[in-house]
């Protein structure tokens, strides 16, 4: 069901993992590509976030192999780790950001845990990557006084505050406005057009992956039920993939409301 | 819809066993947790860390002043209050300052201040590093590639321990102030030989066995309450559960740690000096 990738930047070869007993991966193989954006998407509570995570090792595998770059990581300890973690940017769907710390700080705290510049190139590049998501001269704030678009922004904003290989985005338009989710999509385009970088991108909002995808991959029950391009999507025949890009409710659910209506009220 | 293997149903005997088995999974948790923290002080303080300490001295130090110095005053007073009317009986209310700072000192001070902070400081701790956990920024700081143990809990902790010891000097003094007010200038019992008594009944070993055991309450206190926020669940509730759970823990740790410290001090304080008698 998924393509083959020469070289692939990151590999997941046959991952399960399940909460309790709740199966979240049910032995999933994905290849990512470098350079490109892969769009996964899949409805609420398919795996999506899950699968995010495992990149950066914030989750682990309860089987299967997850590789970067040619290196197994999925068994890494925490200080291996962090050599890789600071190769990729990490999105979080509500930011993130510290509460505790200004702007500028937040921007400027992995700068400040992994390079050895001066106070004076700190604040340049913090400068230059709020200019970046289009923030200039917010560095002061604290995250409290931002909208929801702007501290995702600042978030995208310290992402790629290491210049990652890799970014990350978790539901990146996740509650914001059409307009603002929109200037999120073109952000993720910017990016990815200037650093170069590989995006993947989780979602389920459909014009947004339509906008920035590649690739796109659907998750459902723990498995893919769909890898190809974005336009080959909209001729899919399956009902689920069918389902979920059209949007509709599937006749289960539909049926469950009935039920719901014909029940006595209370 | 996301694959769930069907519960299978539970009787008593088995939930007992999965109740017992999951709580000894945390208590072996917090143990690494604990041991995550010691390594981290092992491998040495950076000037980052220490940094990081002044804001918190302040919030966790400076802010627990006004409570601590509260509880102190009315303990001491309160002390002098129950005590008087039977030293009185048997003329002895000359000795009530003896009586009344060690047991400030040694005892109620130390323990009902080190609760206070449970309560104050363990509570927000708590609270602070929840919110961070369920807003993911603790997920972020490791994603940059920062230990969230160093970074989040080391201080925390450092500060504990410092301060918790502070604090019950702080309400040491308030507590013989509080018990020297309504004892000298409430039922009028003498000025000199309040003191003598007081100096008398409370040598150097009460005052160090109250503040060295002060050390290990902070020391509970800064490590439960981290624990509990590192580890609480999701939303709002699973902020407020860990907020509860982090106070009953410390509150319990505390008190079963006062019984054993006071049994071993006891028992060393006899081996050396032989039994003190306060009449």
């Amino acid at each position: 069901m998924t393509l083959a990738i020469d070289n692939p930047i990151i590999q997941f070869k046959d991952v399960g993992k399940r909460f309790g007993r709740l199966i979240v991966l049910n032995g999933l193989t994905l290849d990512i590509e470098r350079g490109k954006c892969l769009v996964i998407i899949g409805a609420s509570g398919t795996g999506k976030s899950v699968l995010l995570k495992h990149i950066v090792g914030l989750l682990r595998p309860d089987f299967g192999e997850v590789w970067f770059d040619g290196r197994r990581i999925d068994n890494l300890d925490e200080r291996s780790l962090m050599q890789i973690r600071q190769r990729i940017g990490f999105l979080f769907q509500m930011g993130a950001l510290f509460d505790s710390f200004t702007v500028q700080h937040n921007i400027a705290f992995p700068l400040m845990e992994h390079t050895h510049k001066s106070d004076a190139e700190i604040d340049h590049l913090v400068k230059h990557k709020l200019t970046m998501v289009g923030l200039p001269g917010i560095g002061g704030k604290m995250p409290s006084e931002l909208s929801g678009g702007q501290k995702k922004r600042v978030a995208l904003a310290r992402a790629i505050a290491l210049s990652p290989e890799v970014i990350l985005y978790d539901e990146p338009t996740t509650g914001l406005d059409p307009v603002r989710s929109d200037v999120i999509n073109e952000l993720i385009i910017k990016l990815q057009r200037e650093l170069r970088v590989t995006s993947i991108v989780v979602t389920h909002d459909m014009h947004s992956a339509f906008k920035v995808a590649d690739r796109m991959v659907m998750l459902h029950e723990g498995k893919i039920v769909y890898d190809g391009t974005p336009h080959a999507i909209l001729e899919e025949t399956d009902p689920v993939v069918r389902r979920f890009v059209m949007g509709e409710a599937s006749e289960q659910d539909m049926a469950s409301l009935n039920d719901e209506e014909r029940s006595p009220s209370i | 819809m996301p694959h769930i293997i069907p519960e299978m149903p539970s009787v008593t005997i088995e939930r007992f066993g999965r109740d017992s088995l999951n709580w000894l999974v945390a208590f072996g948790d917090f143990w690494r947790f604990v041991g995550h923290v010691f390594a981290w002080l092992r491998a040495g303080l950076s000037r980052k860390t220490l940094r990081l300490m002044p804001p918190l001295m302040y919030e966790i130090g400076v802010k627990s002043m006004p409570v601590v110095a509260i509880t102190g005053a009315f303990i001491g007073m309160v002390l002098a209050v129950e005590a008087y009317n039977q030293f009185k009986s048997i003329g002895q209310e000359n000795r009530l300052g003896a009586i009344i700072n060690v047991s400030v000192v040694k005892q109620i001070g130390p323990v009902l201040a080190a609760v206070m902070l449970a309560g104050r400081v363990g509570g927000a701790l708590t609270a602070e590093l929840g919110t961070m956990n369920v807003t993911e920024q603790i997920d972020a700081l490791r994603v940059m590639g920062a230990d969230p143990i160093r970074y989040l809990v080391v201080p925390r902790f450092l500060v504990c321990i410092l301060l918790t010891p502070i604090l019950t000097i702080y309400s040491d003094i308030l507590g013989v102030l509080g018990g020297w007010l309504v004892s000298v200038h409430g039922f009028g019992i003498p000025n000199e030989p309040y003191w003598h008594y007081a100096h008398a009944g409370v040598g150097v070993w009460a005052i160090m066995e109250g503040i060295s055991k002060s050390v290990f309450f902070g020391g509970a206190i800064g490590l439960i309450a981290c624990y509990k926020g590192f580890t609480c669940g999701a939303g709002a509730s699973g902020v407020g559960r860990a907020c509860m759970e982090s106070f009953v823990y410390a509150f319990i740790a505390i008190i079963v740690f006062n019984f054993f410290f006071a049994r071993l001090a006891t028992q060393w304080y006899v081996a050396l000096y032989g039994l003190k008698s306060l009449f």
